[in-house]
């Protein structure tokens, strides 16, 4: 496998920034209420991934060390506007009802994340890469918590009925607890995937660490622990 | 003053920061392991997010509007926000030790803490006064208050349970999460 696409099966699979990593997750929670909100949410922050991963690890060499947290939020959110814009002006819906969400993908942890721990060590073709792997990952993340969450909540999938009639939808699901819900298993089947790989008691401090956006957005510390 | 009270309790209760906006959810999640630093943490947020309404406000208002650059906003925020926050550590540093003793640990991890910068393009995307800003922002950091420290007192508790190994840890809290969200759902009917 060369490097490239070993970037691609590190985000998508091996570091995948939903399920394994458990970054961004106030997105993940927020606008997973339908799949089709998933996929446009996956998306424009793919997209500002991938532009600010390259742009970050152009400018690697030219932007001082003590700066460069204020740097890449500059970046960032230069790109978070130019999507946000994009997006008001061609896809009005979608726009409407990820609403607040996409400004905040400023602060998403993974973003900085990347941009601290990969882009801006490495040059400028394979952190595009690792943009896009870390971006579809988080894609497929968002979506499949979508589709769950409309499947169930719904009884749709991208707006298309596919349970019969007599079904009587669940709509917390669709509902601010049901997120909390969905998640709660997902990491619990994690955790127990886990567990049967390692056989050994998961480490509390680790989840606390990768919970925080702060810590991962600031400091490398829990980055380096991760790898 | 019946609209900032509507404000007041809409924000603070009915949709609440964390419970059903989804905002902030990592410190929530991180640093609800006891009341004493889930109080603390609350209590930082309290005042980042209230000075950082009106600074915000009074920015978007007086040089963003008046020189046609308000799509810079969340550009501005941001930076507004992260330089605000070291503003008000190094003051608290100087002027109030005791109170830098209590809330400055968590003061730097508050600027990637969502809740701040959504608050104030909430401001904005409302278009509240200054005033409604400041009451909107208050509001909201005392809902998030409300729920890490609820949340801290139950996971404190929940320690003491036999629960199911895999549901160890994060997951549990999610659920608690969840069932706290069915709870604050009984103040929808109050505005």
């Amino acid at each position: 496998m060369n490097k490239y696409a070993e970037r691609l099966y590190n985000g998508l699979i091996k570091e995948n920034p939903t399920f394994v990593l458990m970054l961004g997750m106030c997105p993940t929670l927020a606008v997973t209420t339908s799949a089709i909100n998933g996929i446009g949410m996956g998306l424009s922050t793919t997209v500002v991934l991938i532009l600010s991963n390259m742009l970050i690890s152009m400018l690697r060499k030219i932007i001082p060390d003590s700066v460069r947290m204020p740097a890449f939020i500059v970046v960032v959110a230069s790109f978070v506007t130019m999507v946000q814009f994009l997006m008001e002006g061609f896809v009005p819906s979608l726009y409407d009802s990820l609403g607040i969400y996409i400004p905040l993908i400023v602060v998403n942890c993974i973003i900085l994340g990347r941009a601290e721990s990969y882009a801006s060590k490495n040059p400028v073709l394979l952190s595009v890469f690792d943009g896009i792997g870390m971006g579809l990952g988080f894609t497929v993340g968002l979506t499949s918590i979508g589709i769950v969450r409309e499947l169930i909540g719904a009884g749709k999938i991208f707006g298309f009925s596919v349970l019969p009639s007599s079904y009587e939808p669940i709509s917390i699901f669709i509902l601010a607890p049901g997120a909390f819900f969905v998640l709660a298993i997902l990491t619990a089947v994690q955790n127990k995937v886990k567990a049967g790989k390692k056989n050994q008691v998961q480490k509390t401090e680790e989840q606390g660490c990768s919970f925080n956006c702060a810590s991962c957005g600031n400091k490398t510390g829990c980055k380096e622990q991760e790898d | 003053m019946k609209e900032l009270l509507l404000i007041a309790v809409g924000s603070a209760f009915v949709n609440n920061v964390v419970l059903s906006q989804f905002l902030g959810i990592c410190p929530f999640l991180g640093v609800s392991k006891n009341v004493k630093t889930a109080a603390g943490m609350g209590g930082a947020v309290v005042f980042v997010i209230t000075i950082s309404s009106f600074v915000t406000g009074l920015i978007y208002k007086f040089i963003l509007v008046k020189t046609g650059f308000e799509y810079l906003q969340t550009i501005v925020f941001i930076l507004v926000i992260a330089a605000l926050v070291q503003f008000v550590e190094m003051f608290l540093k100087k002027v109030m030790p005791p109170l830098y003793d209590a809330l400055g640990v968590y003061l730097p991890l508050i600027t990637t803490n969502c809740a701040v910068l959504g608050v104030a393009l909430t401001n904005v995307q409302k278009s509240y006064s200054i005033l409604e800003s400041v009451v909107n922002g208050l509001a909201t950091a005392v809902g998030f208050l409300v729920s890490i420290v609820l949340m801290a007192g139950i996971r404190e508790k929940i320690e003491y349970n036999d629960i199911a190994p895999s549901f160890k840890g994060t997951p549990i809290v999610l659920v608690t999460a969840g069932l706290m969200a069915i709870a604050f759902f009984g103040f929808s009917g109050l505005i």
